[in-house]
């Protein structure tokens, strides 16, 4: 299976789109740091832009090579290797490559301007989403037949998961603010791998002070032994879920 | 050493196959034919596991094919149209397939790089690959591990008449190691001296399969293409080989119980 991948990651490498990503990320990730004093402030910007860009890169890179190495997986299919194989060997090295990209663009200038609990919390986040959205862009291309309702479900998804989601969240608690909503907006948060993440974050910072009974409710669960488990194990479903689902699909289709 | 029973299979509306029944034995050379979209290229896919069909089974010397990939280790096939990662130079491309098939040295077969001087296309890039010369590379991949058993998927269109030659060679020279071969092709002339065994599919029907000198006693002509064309004009098919391959199977089956 590595062997697969490591072809995939060569392939990736080669097209120089990562390499891309990754400078972008440093540049932005430095410059942030920077420019803020205070470095929680930086972070909080960073944060913002990771929340948009790393679904956004992850969803779109994963769509664009699926489809460009169609002729690989069907090389692949009349060779000895399982339906299985070829495609987890291809979220490998898509994981694997936009992972170290992530990690040298953002990882490198936290662990030199932020190496603290916040800082750490931030990288989780971003591996987490980095491998739940490829996970989905897999998904969505193993389902869709061509390349343009690919990318174009694709960025739909994303637009739900990064936008959408959260104006239907306020719609929600505007309309039944009369009611007790702390453990449902939980349950909400969870629903939405990036929600967790910002959520995770935030209470790790001092900001939450500003947010209230809310933010009081979430401290208290989000920063007990149980909530870091709840964040992993609800990241980890993210992950898991499209990308099984994306095999099932897989293993039933004409190539 | 294949065994197709009952497939079918559907693509939305269009019936691409409709309940195909075969048995193909080593030292055969199966000759498949039929008009575009008859389902030549389905069936083939479905024998290599690339297509799933709806219902029957296909079985890989009397194993059934679902899922376990293993099996094709002794199938070498060549697509109608040889797609490849744009980015990978040729001489990668064989690299990789022998790394991941991790087949020792002396059981690679490289007679058709030699011939169709493929060493000094090595450094090209598959992108910018002519369509001959892509034939060329998927043929060569075909008969690089030596396989017991060859699909070609159309092998001469594209080809010039010297390399065309050659594959023909190839193919002959396999056929006397007592391998199953399978061709799909328009160009009658070429099975001619090739095929021991004909199978005429039409939307998604197998029409008939038959031996080619039945055939010709039949049909009363020597040459491949006329043969068919007779058929094809509408004569009756007589319908011996169903029984033929029924009374084939229950011997397998009475084998194996």
């Amino acid at each position: 299976m590595f062997k697969l991948s490591k072809y995939v990651l060569y392939d990736i490498v080669r097209s120089k789109v990562v390499l891309a990503y990754t400078a972008f990320l440093f540049l932005v990730s430095f410059s942030l740091f920077n420019m803020e004093e205070n470095s929680s402030k930086a972070i909080l910007s960073l944060l913002n832009i990771i929340l948009i860009v790393v679904p956004l890169i992850s969803m779109i890179f994963t769509t664009i090579h699926y489809y460009n190495s169609y002729e690989f997986i069907e090389l692949m299919l009349s060779q000895p290797m399982s339906r299985r194989k070829i495609l987890l060997s291809e979220y490998g090295g898509v994981a694997l490559s936009l992972l170290s990209s992530f990690l040298i663009g953002v990882g490198i200038p936290v662990l030199l301007y932020s190496p603290d609990n916040v800082g750490f919390s931030l990288l989780f986040t971003g591996i987490c989403l980095t491998l739940v959205f490829t996970s989905l862009a897999f998904l969505t291309s193993v389902k869709a037949r061509d390349k343009a309702r690919g990318i174009g479900f694709a960025l739909l998804l994303w637009f739900y998961f990064a936008l959408i989601y959260d104006g239907l969240i306020l719609l929600i608690l505007f309309n039944f603010s009369d009611y007790p909503l702390e453990k449902a907006t939980l349950v909400l948060s969870a629903l939405n791998p990036i929600d967790l993440g910002r959520i995770s974050i935030m209470l790790k910072m001092d900001v939450s002070a500003l947010m209230g009974y809310t933010g009081a409710l979430y401290k208290d669960f989000f920063g007990s032994g149980t909530g870091v488990l709840f964040t992993v194990g609800v990241m980890l479903l993210w992950i898991i879920i499209p990308l099984w689902w994306a095999l099932r699909v897989f293993k039933r289709k004409d190539l | 050493m294949i065994r197709i029973e009952h497939i079918n299979k559907k693509f939305k509306k269009l019936l691409a196959l409709n309940d195909i029944n075969a048995q193909f034995e080593k030292g055969q050379v199966i000759s498949l034919i039929g008009p575009n979209g008859s389902g030549k290229t389905t069936l083939i896919k479905s024998i290599l596991g690339m297509v799933k069909p709806d219902g029957g089974k296909i079985f890989f010397n009397n194993e059934p094919i679902n899922g376990e990939p293993s099996y094709r280790s002794q199938i070498g096939y060549m697509p109608q149209i040889g797609r490849y990662p744009d980015n990978m130079k040729v001489g990668q491309l064989f690299k990789m397939l022998r790394n991941i098939r991790n087949v020792p040295g002396d059981n690679i077969d490289e007679e058709l790089i030699e011939k169709f001087g493929i060493e000094r296309i090595f450094d090209k890039p598959m992108r910018t690959l002519s369509g001959g010369t892509r034939q060329k590379v998927s043929a060569a991949v075909a008969f690089l591990f030596d396989p017991c058993v060859l699909i070609l998927d159309e092998p001469t269109a594209g080809l010039d008449p010297l390399s065309s030659e050659i594959l023909k060679e190839k193919i002959l020279n396999e056929k006397s190691k007592n391998k199953l071969i399978l061709i799909t092709s328009h160009i009658l002339s070429d099975l001619d001296e090739l095929t021991t065994h004909i199978m005429y599919l039409q939307e998604g029907k197998m029409e008939f399969f038959k031996e080619i000198e039945q055939l010709r006693e039949e049909t009363g002509e020597i040459k491949l293409g006329k043969a068919i064309a007779r058929i094809m004009n509408g004569e009756k098919f007589n319908s011996e080989w169903i029984d033929t391959m029924l009374e084939i199977k229950d011997e397998k089956n009475s084998l194996f119980l």
